[in-house]
This record gives C-alpha cells, sequence and structure tokens, in this order.
C-alpha cells in the first residue's frame, strides 16, 4: 500500500515536470509566467536525485556506508574531520557557487529563455553533478587526493600536468573577466563605486574584531560587517548627492586600475585582514539574497517577457557573437557543468565526509542547488522587457554610442524601448545611464531591483538595485582574491621546480614576485577588455567558458578513465556521455573562435579585419590609438584557445590509451584506490 | 508542539554555528580532553589564528 502511494507520488511530480518543461518549451505568447520555471526546475532536480543519482550510488560507485572514510581513517582534528551531512553541504556549496551561474545564464538569455534554461536543466543533471558527485567518489577513495594528483596517479604524468595548466590558465581567465563586471558595474556611478569602495575597510574591521577584539567570535562579527553593507549601500545614495561624488566617478580604466591595484594588495596582506571576514560576509551576502530572490519569484510569479528564442541564435548578437550551438553550452558554463567543481570536491570536501553515503546529497545535490541559482538569473534577466535587457547589455561599439543610435539599433531588431523609459529606469535605479552596463551585472541588478521592488516596496529600488551590485561585488571580489592566492601558490609551486626558494609559500620576495606575475596575468586581460569599445566581455566569457568546460572534460577523462579501469567498462558511459558531448561543444567552439572568419567570431579574423582597416586609415583616431594593443590581443587569444584544446585532447588521447590497454589485458598504472577498512563510526560518532 | 519548534531551532542554531565556525573553539578543547587531556590546550585567540590560517589553504572558492 504505501508502495504503491509512492509510486503515485513520484508520476505525479513527473507528469507535473513534463507538463512544465513542455510549457515552456511549447510555449509562444507574449510572456509566461516564471513559476513555471521554478515549477520545472523542482520537478527535474527531484527525479534526477531520486532515480539517477541513487542509481549511480548504487550500481555505478557502489557506494558503501560501512567502508570508513578518509576523514574517520586520517582525523586529525584539522582538515580531516568525519562532519554530519549538512555542515559539509553547507560548506560544499559555498564553496562551488560563486558569481558564474549569475552571469552565465544573464548574457545566454540573448537567444531567449529557452536554450540556457534547457541547457541549465539537462547539462547539470546529466553533467554537472554526474561530475561533482563522480569526483568526490574517487577523491574520497583515495584519501582526499585533488584531481591533478589522480590524473597523474591513475592516467600518467601528462594528464597531471594537462590538469595543472588548465587549472592555472581558467584562474587567469576567469579573475579578468569577473574584474571586468566589477569595473563595468561601477563604471561613472559614484554610489555603486563608492559602496564597493567601502566593503574593503568593512571587512577589515571585521578582520580586527575577529582577530582582535573578540577572538574566533565570527557571528557577531560577521552580524556587525552585514550592518556596516548595508549602511554602505544607503550610504552610497548620499554620496552620490553630495559634494563627495566626484572622487568616486571614475571612467573604466581608472577602475580597471584601481581593481588591479586592490587584487595585489589582497594577494599580499594576510588572509585574516581582508580575505577571511570578506569570504563571511560575501557567503552571508550570497545565501541571503538568494533565499530573498526566490521567496520573491514565488510571491510575485513575475511574467517572463524574453521570447523563447529570439533572432539572434543565428550568431549576430549583441552581446556575443556566435550561433546558438555552440556558444549556449559555453556561455552557461557554471549551473550547467563548471570544471572547477571537480577542484573542490577533489582534496576539500572529502576530507569533511563521515560516510560514503553522504556523497550523492553532497555532490550530486551541491549541482542541482546551483543549477537553482542559475535557473533564477535566468529568470531575473527574462522578466525584463526585451529592449531594455538589450540596451543594458549591447556594447556601444555594436548598438551605437548614443542613446538615440543605441534606441534605434535595438528597436530596428523588433524589441521595443524608447530614450524616457530608459532614462526613468536610470533615474529609478539611482544610475546615469544603464545603456550599455555590459556583463550582466548591471541587468541582473535590474531584474532583481524590479522582483524585489515589487515585491517587497517600489519606493526603495535604487536601495535594491545598489544592495544587488554591492552583493555581486562582493563575492566577485573575493573569488578575486582567493583566486589571485590559488594562482600564486599554483605558480610558487611549479616555479619551485626550477629555483625551490621561489616555492617557499612564505618566504616574501617569492610572494610579492609571482603575486605580481599572477595580476599582470589577469590584469593585462582587464586592461584589454577595459579599453575594447566592444565591451571585452564579448571576448573573455567564451574564454572563460571554453576553459572551464574544458577542466570539466579533462575530471570526465579521470573518471572514465577510472571506471573503465576498475572493471565497470558497462558503466562508463555515465561520465563518457557527458565528456563526448563537452568534447563536441568545446572543440566545435575553440574551432570557431580559432577559424571563423566571421569578425564577430573568429580571432585571427578579427585581428586581420582590424590590420586591414587601421593601414588603410579606415578607423576612428581614438580606435587607431588602441588598435594594436587589440590586434595583439585578439591574436592571443586565438594561441590560447588553441593552446586548450591541445591540452584537451592530450588528456582524451591519454584516458584512451589507458582504457584500451587495460582492455585488452595489457598492464596500466595500478588503481589507487585504498583499500577497504570497516568504519568504527556510529551516528553518534559524527561531530555536528 | 512548542517543544518541537524549540528543539527545531536549536537544531539550526547549532548547524548554523558549526557551518560559520563560531563554535569552532568549544569543538576543538571538546577534541582536546578526549584525545590530548594531559597538555594545556591552546588559548582562544591562539586557537583562531592557527584555524584560520590553516582554513585558507588550497582552492576555497568557484566561479
Amino acid at each position: 500500500m504505501r508502495n504503491s502511494i509512492k509510486t503515485l507520488v513520484w508520476l505525479a511530480i513527473a507528469l507535473l515536470g513534463a507538463g512544465a518543461v513542455g510549457g515552456i518549451a511549447l510555449h509562444r505568447g507574449e510572456s509566461i509566467n516564471a513559476l513555471w520555471f521554478i515549477t520545472a526546475a523542482v520537478c527535474v532536480y527531484a527525479i534526477a536525485y531520486r532515480f539517477y543519482a541513487a542509481w549511480i550510488a548504487a550500481r555505478v560507485l557502489m557506494l558503501d556506508a560501512t567502508r570508513a572514510t578518509p576523514a574517520e581513517r586520517l582525523d586529525n582534528g584539522r582538515d580531516f574531520v568525519p562532519t554530519n551531512r549538512w555542515v559539509v553541504f553547507g560548506h560544499h556549496f559555498a564553496a562551488i557557487a560563486g558569481p558564474g551561474p549569475l552571469i552565465g545564464p544573464t548574457l545566454a538569455a540573448q537567444f531567449g529563455y529557452l536554450p540556457g534554461t534547457l541547457w541549465i536543466l539537462i547539462g547539470a543533471v546529466l553533467g554537472g553533478a554526474v561530475q561533482d558527485m563522480v569526483t568526490l567518489f574517487l577523491s574520497t577513495r583515495r584519501n582526499a587526493r585533488s584531481l591533478g594528483q589522480m590524473a597523474r596517479d591513475e592516467l600518467g604524468p601528462l594528464g597531471g600536468v594537462a590538469a595543472l595548466l588548465g587549472t592555472f590558465f581558467i584562474m587567469i581567465i576567469l579573475i579578468a573577466v569577473l574584474g571586468l563586471v566589477v569595473v563595468n558595474a561601477m563604471k561613472h556611478s559614484p554610489w555603486a563605486t563608492s559602496t564597493v569602495a567601502a566593503t574593503i575597510p568593512i571587512a577589515m574591521v571585521v578582520g580586527l574584531y575577529m582577530r582582535n577584539l573578540r577572538p574566533g567570535r565570527v557571528l557577531e562579527g560577521s552580524l556587525l560587517g552585514v550592518l556596516l553593507l548595508l549602511a554602505a549601500v544607503a550610504g552610497g545614495g548620499w554620496i552620490d548627492h553630495s559634494a563627495f561624488r566626484g572622487w568616486f566617478d571614475h571612467d573604466g580604466l581608472a577602475l580597471a586600475w584601481a581593481v588591479i591595484a586592490y587584487g595585489f594588495a589582497a594577494a599580499i596582506l594576510p588572509v585574516w585582514l581582508l580575505l577571511a571576514p570578506r569570504d563571511y560576509l560575501s557567503t552571508f551576502m550570497k545565501l541571503g539574497t538568494i533565499i530573498l530572490l526566490a521567496v520573491a519569484i514565488v510571491m510575485l510569479q513575475p511574467e517572463v517577457k524574453m521570447p523563447a528564442l529570439t533572432q539572434f541564435i543565428d550568431g549576430t548578437g549583441p552581446i556575443f557573437g556566435g550561433t546558438l550551438f555552440p556558444f549556449v553550452f559555453i556561455t552557461v558554463a557554471c549551473g550547467a557543468i563548471s570544471g572547477f567543481h571537480a577542484l573542490i570536491a577533489s582534496g576539500t570536501t572529502p576530507k569533511l565526509l563521515a560516510s560514503e553515503r553522504d556523497i550523492r546529497m553532497i555532490g550530486y545535490g551541491g549541482m542541482l542547488l546551483e543549477s537553482f541559482v542559475a535557473i533564477m538569473a535566468m529568470i531575473a534577466a527574462t522578466v525584463l522587457d526585451p529592449g531594455v535587457f538589450f540596451a543594458i547589455n549591447s556594447p556601444a561599439g555594436v548598438v551605437g554610442k548614443t542613446a538615440v543610435e543605441a534606441v534605434a539599433t535595438i528597436n530596428s531588431w523588433g524589441f521595443p524601448v524608447t530614450v524616457a523609459q530608459m532614462e526613468k529606469l536610470a533615474a529609478d535605479m539611482g544610475e546615469a545611464t544603464l545603456f550599455a552596463r555590459t556583463g550582466g551585472a548591471p541587468s541582473l541588478a535590474v531584474g532583481m531591483a524590479s522582483i524585489f521592488g515589487s515585491a517587497f516596496g517600489q519606493h526603495l529600488l535604487a536601495l535594491w538595485y545598489h544592495f544587488a551590485i554591492m552583493f555581486e561585488a562582493i563575492f566577485i571580489l573575493t573569488t578575486l582574491d582567493a583566486g589571485t592566492r590559488v594562482g600564486r601558490f599554483m605558480l610558487q609551486d611549479m616555479l619551485g621546480n626550477v629555483w625551490p626558494a621561489l616555492g617557499r609559500t612564505s618566504w616574501y620576495p617569492s610572494v610579492i614576485f609571482t603575486s605580481l606575475l599572477v595580476v599582470a596575468g589577469w590584469g593585462y586581460f582587464l586592461y584589454i577588455g577595459v579599453i575594447d569599445p566592444n565591451g571585452g566581455v564579448n571576448i573573455l566569457w567564451p574564454l572563460f567558458g571554453i576553459a572551464n568546460q574544458m577542466l570539466a572534460a579533462i575530471a570526465l577523462c579521470v573518471a572514465t578513465g577510472i571506471l573503465v579501469k576498475s572493471g565497470r567498462a558497462r558503466f562508463a558511459w555515465v561520465t563518457a556521455l557527458p565528456l563526448v558531448w563537452l568534447v563536441i561543444v568545446t572543440s566545435t567552439a575553440a574551432w570557431e573562435k580559432i577559424f571563423s572568419t566571421d569578425i564577430r567570431v573568429g580571432f585571427f579574423a578579427a585581428a586581420r579585419d582590424m590590420s586591414e582597416k587601421l593601414a588603410s586609415g579606415l578607423l576612428p583616431p581614438e580606435k587607431a590609438a588602441v588598435a594594436p594593443q587589440l590586434i595583439f590581443n585578439q591574436q592571443l587569444d586565438a594561441w590560447l584557445t588553441m593552446f586548450f584544446i591541445v591540452v584537451l585532447w592530450v588528456v582524451i588521447f591519454d584516458m584512451l590509451r589507458v582504457c584500451v590497454r587495460h582492455l585488452s589485458g595489457k598492464p596500466v598504472l595500478p588503481c589507487s584506490e585504498v583499500a577497504y577498512q570497516q568504519t568504527r563510526l556510529d551516528s553518534a560518532g559524527v561531530r555536528d | 508542539m512548542l517543544g518541537q519548534l524549540k528543539g527545531a531551532l536549536r537544531a539550526f542554531w547549532r548547524l548554523f554555528r558549526r557551518l560559520s565556525g563560531d563554535d569552532a573553539y568549544e569543538r576543538y578543547l571538546r577534541h582536546h580532553v578526549e584525545h590530548h587531556g594531559d597538555e594545556a590546550p591552546l588559548t582562544r585567540a591562539a586557537f583562531f589564528k592557527q584555524w584560520q590560517d590553516n582554513k585558507w589553504k588550497g582552492v576555497k572558492r568557484c566561479c
């Protein structure tokens, strides 16, 4: 009896989910309610988690709750600690969820709401969540070794080096593009700039409070910080109308230099002063804002006004060039499948797992929640009038410099918007202008502000807008700090092989030297992005997407290789399927970025086009001045893309070599799984 | 009913403190008494320094 009720409930969920997905896929009308998106997502996640993830756990990975985890066997009370599953889930989710799932869907909305939404749902349940869960499992069985170490142990040294280099370059591109997003959000906005600037001393006050005034009182310090941040948002509005306005009113280049200087300072300052307290604040802000957004969407049930598909699927989109396939799968990386998660799922999280039983909830479930954040970002972007969405996100180089030109271009695409409407919106949000505010953060903030405003009070729009900007900026800057530091550690590790002194992480000259190198790396791409009249995001974001998907493909290669080696070849499709898809997508995208003759897609084509125009004197003087740098950068990007794709194929061939050797009975590297040991923890042994 | 609610709230508060690391020192003291009862434990300030520096090794933040 109970069983048949259960079956009926799951059948109802399946039917509701199929109805909701079908509804958003087939709907062709003026608008569609956002609640359909939430329903579709929740049903898809529930079914995938209950059936697919459970099947992978039981049959493919054969999780064994009686097996002692590294946290139990190596318990040292510091990094290896068996921990309550909800606590591990919280740490894991806080580490994997960054600004990526907010930005990618916003940019991908230029194709309409449908392609991005379907990819977020399907990519997460069949790709991203599987990658996270399997990587977490493999690392747990190998004393919490990192992805790079597992690649080296199981495939060979080539795989290890590829994973290391891939990670390093993703970090550089990621930080550059995130820096660009913050710069574009602060450009000529004294309110946003002063608020973001205030987060730095606020983090320091919190750091000093926790370190010296009241040591270890994390929650007290964080509460103080959150209150100060809210005061800073309100204070920014006051500054915007005061005589200090000019202090915080800067163009993109000045702000880019400020971000670069900040990044360097943050990387060499002690962790406790800036990075750690900022991380607390951004985690609390992130959780609070995401919950608030979910509540507001459910309360308000806003209408999605973007069409299901736009004409830009043909590759002529203003936000980034390129056709629907493969570029929607590159643009939405985090939220569907993100290679970066493999770094958290190996090395960090497995040190806390008390039981293998928790792997499904933490690995698979954590990714589903991140995917849900991406769905909400998609909703926030598509509830805007499409005309407004394109006016905010299209760079001046594409739609025209003046408001009249931009509005005329966007109207000619069939998306009505007027100058007066944009001026009113900017005034409501407390900004001078909202035209050409590329990068995704401002349009997301406008979307969030209009949702919050309708749900919790219309007269506070400008406050909501700047709250959303502050919220995005604070954890973008956290990623920037932490990423620069991680890049530095990796560089020190690599250079230490050449000159041992450089490998000492506490030797100050080495710290400064390697930090400078890392900051110069991303600073260069940030600088070029700011001087590029087409906005820079159209170049950097696809590059980041390709790099991130490449890392995911490396992680799936390692997983597939291990599944085959450990005699589970008949289940290897579980990781091989998303791997094949990612390889098709990344290789096609990389091929187009390198060889396409369309100057909005191909790097070499764009470089050639600009050189010809420069030589024949067709460029206006301000463009001619930066053209040589832009030409060099396009060529550099092409070579970088080529490097990524070569690394990817090297790992694929290495994995195939190992699989073929194993299946034909030839010797391969031994499986590095740690031998079985019975757990002695009962549920009471887990510290909560 | 009220008791259940109180219990749920208390469990949530424990989880919240545990997640944020607010109770890290108390947990350390308990671990210390169990495993190294004969040595003097670190002071709260000294422990927090060690805990925080340790927390920030390796990749801790994603995109």
